[in-house]
């Protein structure tokens, strides 16, 4: 069995930095690590790995500096590392991202695939969905556990109030929460074979794909603007009124600040 | 000259850090607390390879070198000192003599087991009456047979009760003085080969530390570890290595402290403001940042000499000497800038001082490492 995981490298912050002037990442003396539900993704294969044998293929798309991410993942025990990378993928916001991804996905041989349900710097959890799509391939989000039978996957999906136990045919795609499990920690001696094997780069001439889908200028969403939310003052409690005297109160405080 | 690690190296140092703090810290108080023994972190260890990872992947170890695994002691000893010296005195003290100096039959029964955390290791050559002066042993092997019987004991053995691969030192010709010494493999269930007394100690409290007795405890020729009379210089040379672990745990703890007490110093407000913002704080920090640095250096010096020289003896002699001078200072520095807090449990820097001290004490003391420089400083 073939399992891809797609993985995200991103600042190792739950509350990243903007710049104010620009709108962008503020990317310097912030330390990188895999997306947290991506590296779920990437245990999950790898248990798979453990208990039916699998070849794991660790893909991401980003800037070389991505290296880094595809080796630790390597060092988990992940078999190859694909980095898709170049000039002409900057920029590109989910729908862009999922086309390169897609494309570049579509030249490896897959049964499954794994992505996580989000990244922490963004938080869309598009891409995974996405990417489905561009391949045509049945996905299932929000993934709890994993069991493979046979050639179909059986996964337990989290949803708001309740879970379903679904159950697809391979190929297909998955995104993994981080809930899933506790992901392994690397080897030494994984992280020194990391360093000594090749890690496969496709860039945008290895791609049947149309320019005009790539990157910042493929993208349909534009960022207007970008800002950190203000934190709101802590609300007061009030207790032991009755109906009429709570009402009385909220009209008074909202006398106080003119609202009515 | 290039200070900088290998991107190898820097990602080793994350794992161990990662690991220490998520995996080792949460229970060093407690370990000290009832001195028990770190039974997760020797769990923790065998699962992700760190038993055996300065050893070849053939023999079952992780094919690192030696700075991977003194960045490893080093990262736990910062968060507990007690699971470092478990995980040192296996690596350095009880499989590398068996690498270095057995059969072909002996590595292939006792490395990949030692290796893999499958057993756990320890080394007995301190006596009652034979501590720096490893002449004077009492513990006498007599051959007989196809077996040599050992009669005697050792003290202050690490890892004591819980190892189950011993490699210890006996007497084959007292006459002989240090050429009379011999080496040998003794399992845990030989027969007349048993545990005794646990010693309390000041610190490290949840490593074990025991006497090893020897009542006709028979142990069969082919244990014999490198020559008969040999055995000064299997000691010797195993401890050159061991002094490595042993100043890569020093660091570990000077950091370790060091760390706390940054964070101490900048929470802890006195005279209207925290310590951090008086000059005797800074400048204390600043003395005792630099000292670390000066220590990590000789350090990374003696870990990576160990794989390219013959001998490290002069290398490891000042890494340990000087790591364990560092970190009794920084950790009784770290307890002063703490004020009367540092003396108590409530903060991990009181068990770090008392840990300190016995980095200047075993594998040789700091004056043993004294008269190893000064021979090459005097020549």
């Amino acid at each position: 069995m073939n399992i891809v995981v797609c993985i995200k490298q991103v600042p190792n912050t739950n509350e990243v930095k903007l710049d104010p002037k620009t709108g962008t990442l503020i990317r310097e003396g912030v330390p990188s690590i895999i997306n947290p539900d991506d590296k779920a993704g990437l245990e999950a294969a790898l248990r798979l790995k453990d208990a039916k044998g699998a070849h794991i293929t660790v893909l991401s798309m980003g800037p070389p500096q991505a290296d880094a991410a595809l080796r630790e993942a390597l060092a988990m025990g992940a078999d190859d590392a694909v980095l898709v990378t170049d000039r002409a993928f900057g920029g590109a916001d989910t729908w862009a991202t999922a086309y390169t991804i897609a494309a570049a996905l579509k030249t490896m041989d897959y049964d499954l695939i794994i992505t996580g349900r989000q990244a922490i710097d963004g938080d869309t959890a598009q891409v995974g969905p996405q990417i489905s799509e561009n391949l045509n391939l049945t996905n299932i989000s929000y993934a709890e556990d994993i069991k493979v039978e046979g050639d179909s996957v059986i996964v337990k999906r989290q949803f708001e109030d309740r879970y379903h136990i679904i159950k697809a045919k391979m190929p297909c795609l998955i995104t993994a929460l981080s809930e899933l499990n506790e992901p392994r920690y690397m080897t030494p001696g994984g992280i020194f074979d990391a360093y000594q094997k090749e890690i496969k780069v496709i860039t945008r001439k290895d791609l049947d794909v149309d320019d005009s889908c790539l990157g910042l200028k493929g993208s349909p969403t534009h960022v207007v603007k970008t800002f950190t939310k203000s934190a709101k003052a802590a609300g007061t409690v009030v207790n032991n009124l009755n109906p009429q005297e709570a009402a009385e109160y909220i009209l008074e405080k909202l006398r106080e600040k003119f609202i009515i | 000259m290039d200070f900088q690690l290998s991107k190898e190296h820097e990602m080793a140092r994350t794992l161990f850090r990662d690991f220490a703090e998520k995996e080792i810290k949460p229970y060093a108080q407690d370990v000290d607390e009832n001195e028990r023994f770190p039974k997760e972190a020797l769990e923790k260890f065998r699962q992700y390879g760190f038993m055996g990872i300065p050893y070849p992947k053939e023999m079952g170890g992780q094919g690192c070198d030696t700075l991977t695994y003194a960045m490893c002691v080093e990262e736990v000893a910062k968060v507990c000192c007690t699971s470092s010296t478990m995980l040192s005195a296996h690596t350095s003290l009880c499989t590398w003599p068996i690498y270095k100096y057995g059969t072909a039959e002996q590595k292939e029964k006792y490395i990949p087991k030692l290796t893999s955390g499958e057993w756990l290791g320890a080394f007995g050559l301190t006596e009652p009456n034979a501590g720096t002066d490893s002449s004077a042993q009492q513990t006498k092997a007599v051959l007989d047979g196809d077996h040599y019987v050992i009669n005697g004991s050792k003290i202050f053995i690490t890892n004591a009760g819980y190892a189950d691969v011993y490699v210890i030192f006996a007497m084959t010709d007292k006459s002989a003085g240090n050429h009379g010494i011999t080496a040998f493999i003794v399992e845990k269930d030989f027969p007349g080969f048993s545990i005794g007394k646990k010693e309390k100690k000041m610190g490290i409290r949840g490593s074990a530390t025991c006497e090893l007795i020897f009542e006709n405890c028979i142990v069969p020729k082919e244990n014999l570890l490198g020559q008969e009379g040999k055995g000064f210089v299997v000691a010797m040379t195993t401890l050159d290595g061991g002094r490595i672990g042993i100043a890569a745990q020093a660091l570990g703890l000077a950091e370790g402290a060091l760390n706390e007490t940054v964070k101490y110093v900048k929470e802890r407000k006195q005279f209207g403001r925290p310590l951090s913002k008086f000059q005797n704080t800074q400048f204390e920090i600043a003395d005792m940042y630099t000292k670390i640095q000066a220590a990590q250096l000789l350090l990374y010096k003696a870990a990576v000499a160990k794989d390219h020289q013959k001998s490290v003896s002069l290398e490891a002699a000042e890494a340990k000497l000087y790591c364990a001078t560092v970190a009794m200072d920084v950790t009784t520095r770290c307890v002063q800038l703490h004020g009367g807090y540092g003396y108590t449990r409530e903060y991990p820097v009181e068990r770090m001082m008392r840990d300190a001290k016995i980095t200047e004490i075993y594998e040789g003391t700091s004056e043993v490492q004294k008269m190893v420089i000064s021979k090459y400083a005097l020549k």
